[in-house]
């Protein structure tokens, strides 16, 4: 190996050890996650919306051929939503526009994530993985508004 | 290594001309199939207007043909070309014709159950989508056609080790089994979820399949799959092109380490295609995640690598400075038609690494997983790099078996820079629009990019529309490349000798060191044995905690089961 190999092969290295650690510092200073191995959720077949404490929810969402349900989720701005994802047919899946926030739904197992929606706004979800012959259609929203008293929750249609 | 000729029996010079043939008219099916995706996605066509179909049968058949089909004949056939060619050889007739007829006999199986709308399940056939089981076995016969085509090659390298005790194998040889070695052993977990799980479930023998787990096996084969497609392009890179520019192989022991870090890294890295799915513990994400970095390395190596070799071989024409040796190489020489397909993927490369790099990043790949970003991405990598070098060795070993002058070289030469173009565009389409959320593998001009939807998407339609341009023009490059190709396939052969006399342009080295740890697969196989047990066991392990019913099959157009 020449000089010149060597250089490159340090810097290379290093480069990647910077990016390791922009990793490590968004997990553990910025706490931004992906979704883990979670057992200790309840299978469920239905959609439900509950409050779990000021500002924060539950709620479990179930994606089947050619629907999200919910489709429409309305909360306050500022509300904390624990996601609850699963599947009642084949894989379907989602990312919420402007949020970190991208969730696999696959029959027979339970996704989770964590959301916050601080602003106001139209947040479109569009299925992601290919679920047949309607899959384009597959979509839904969060409604988020300020000072909204009732949250709800809406099927069909987006 | 000087320049020397080997000749190839008449078997084996039919053969390998078959094996170049056959898959580039699947190949063009497959294109023509990329370009209708694009109309289909910008909403100009709602079916598809010569072969019949919806986007989504098109897109499978893109999707296995191109990707999967196409890739595995022209890595069979560069090897069945390259190794006896470097170890001077003859290759065993009997195996190598045996191999190719399964491999023939499993596409066109599967080719044809996508035709009949019986495998409409994308080439990633994840379930409970289910499909005929025909597309299952015509798989399994392409992946076990290739195995039998790499052990055909064993033998041979075992005589001339015995023969040449000391030397250091040649780098293609060394290049060609790494290839092949990273298949094997990624191919197996697919095995086992094809003939175990699978095809006993789409026959009927069971009711149920656990999705996670097909998936997550799935994934263990689809991550050293994209090193299975890229490594002989490699191959091309560290053993032709310096020849073809003029120069030398900078060093020819970094070609051997990168190899070898590709053993090591390539597999216990395919988690980082689940980042986003439940039933997998986030630290295991995270490890697969560090290994990805790692099978960065070579690849940065292998860039400097090849661009002091560049830089080497016009700095002995004259080049002087730091930057001339970049516009100092045979760009537009069409009697070294050969050039552009190989430094052109490069250039993309470039893109298509940093984009692997992003999509590596654990938590950043929250923002792409499943967009349109993706297949923005895997474009510049797998449809640039690779079928740039997969084209132009292809048209150079059709001349070569076939004995023919290659026609219209004009038109070979600029082919791939108007493949290029098309690309960058198409890409670029895709990307952004992807980073605005578009998702990918959806019709999106059945609704949102129809005014007419409630989910209309105005945003997105200037990205749909790059990627329509994009389409047309990578379309064009590869017209005029076929025509070149089939020019010289149906042209007067200039001789009439039995078997064919092939020559390669193999690279000398600049910097040729001992690198004797370099030179035995067996330490670096076990190794990556040991992380892929240490990588996956935690996986499979969390994926059986974490699943609580199995799946019946379903077809795509009904949210109904299938029994």
């Amino acid at each position: 190996m020449d000089k010149s190999e060597k250089l490159a092969l340090s810097l290379s290295l290093t480069l990647l050890v910077v990016f390791m650690g922009a990793i490590v510092y968004a997990s553990v200073a910025k706490n931004i996650e992906v979704p883990t191995c979670i057992t200790d959720v309840e299978p469920f077949t239905t959609d439900t919306l509950f409050q779990t404490g000021p500002d924060e929810y539950e709620l479990q969402m179930v994606s089947r051929m050619w629907a999200f349900q919910p489709s429409t989720v309305r909360l306050p701005a500022g509300s904390t939503v624990d996601l609850y994802v699963t599947s009642q047919d084949i894989i379907h899946g989602f990312k919420v526009e402007g949020k970190n926030i991208n969730l696999m739904a696959v029959p027979g197992t339970i996704n989770y994530l964590r959301v916050k929606f601080d602003e106001p706004g139209e947040y479109l979800f569009a299925c992601h993985e290919f679920c047949g012959a309607a899959h384009h259609t597959m979509a839904g929203r969060f409604i988020i508004e300020e000072g909204l008293d009732e949250p709800e929750t809406e099927d069909g249609g987006v | 290594m000087s320049d020397y000729s080997f000749r190839f029996s008449k078997s084996n010079k039919y053969l390998n001309a078959t094996l170049l043939i056959i898959p580039m008219v699947l190949l063009f099916i497959g294109v023509y199939g990329g370009l209708m995706q694009t109309f289909f996605r910008a909403g100009i066509i709602t079916s598809d207007p010569f072969v019949g179909g919806d986007y989504y049968k098109g897109l499978t058949f893109h999707g296995v043909l191109n990707a999967i089909v196409f890739t595995t004949f022209f890595a069979v056939a560069l090897g069945n070309a390259l190794v006896p060619y470097s170890l001077r050889k003859e290759l065993n007739s009997k195996i190598a014709w045996t191999s190719g007829i399964m491999m023939l006999v499993g596409s066109v199986l599967a080719a044809i159950m996508i035709f009949l709308g019986e495998a409409t399940v994308l080439y990633t056939f994840y379930p409970p989508l289910k499909a005929h089981p025909l597309f299952y076995i015509g798989l399994t016969l392409l992946v076990v056609g290739s195995w039998l085509a790499s052990y055909n090659w064993v033998p041979m390298y075992l005589e001339w080790r015995k023969e040449n005790k000391g030397k250091k194998t040649p780098l293609a040889v060394v290049g060609m089994f790494t290839t092949f070695i990273i298949w094997f052993i990624a191919t197996l977990a697919v095995a086992v979820e094809i003939l175990f799980m699978l095809l006993p479930w789409s026959l009927g023998l069971v009711d149920e399949i656990n999705v996670m787990l097909a998936r997550t096996l799935f994934w263990f084969f689809g991550h050293p799959l994209v090193y299975f497609w890229l490594l002989p392009a490699y191959v091309m890179y560290y053993v032709f092109l310096p020849k073809i520019a003029g120069g030398k192989l900078y060093s020819d022991m970094a070609g051997r380490l990168v190899f070898m870090l590709f053993i090591l890294f390539s597999i216990p890295v395919g988690t980082h295609h689940q980042y986003m799915d439940p039933a997998i513990g986030a630290e295991w994400k995270f490890l697969h995640g560090i290994f990805t970095f790692a099978v960065a390395l070579p690849s940065l190596i292998t860039a400097f690598t090849i661009a002091a070799s560049l830089e080497y071989s016009a700095k002995q024409r004259g080049a002087t400075g730091y930057f001339s040796w970049l516009w100092k190489q045979p760009y537009f020489d069409k009697q070294n038609w050969f050039f552009p397909y190989l430094i052109l993927g490069l250039f993309i490369f470039i893109f298509g690494g940093i984009g692997g790099i992003i999509n590596a990043s654990y938590q950043m790949n929250t923002v792409i997983h499943n967009t349109a970003w993706v297949p923005g991405h895997f474009h510049l990598t797998v449809a640039g790099p690779v079928l740039l070098a997969f084209l132009g060795g292809s048209l150079y070993m059709i001349g070569q078996f076939m004995n023919k002058e290659i026609r219209m070289k004009g038109w070979a030469m600029i082919s791939p820079y108007v493949y290029t173009i098309g690309l960058f565009i198409m890409s670029y389409g895709l990307k952004v629009g992807g980073l605005k959320g578009m998702p990918r593998r959806t019709n999106t001009g059945q609704s949102y990019a129809n005014p007419d939807s409630v989910l209309y998407q105005p945003d997105w339609i200037a990205y749909i529309d790059l990627s329509v341009v994009g389409g047309i023009l990578m379309f064009i490059g590869i017209v005029m490349y076929l025509v070149s190709f089939f020019g010289t396939v149906f042209a007067k052969s200039e001789s009439d000798e039995e078997g064919a006399l092939v020559t390669f342009p193999i690279s000398e080295s600049l910097h040729d060191e001992e690198a004797k740890w370099l030179r035995n697969f067996k330490p670096f196989i076990i190794i990556a044995i040991i992380l892929i047990v240490l990588s996956y066991a935690p996986v499979i392990w969390d994926v059986l905690q974490a699943t609580y019913g199995g799946s019946l099959p379903f077809s795509p157009d009904s949210p109904v089961p299938l029994r």
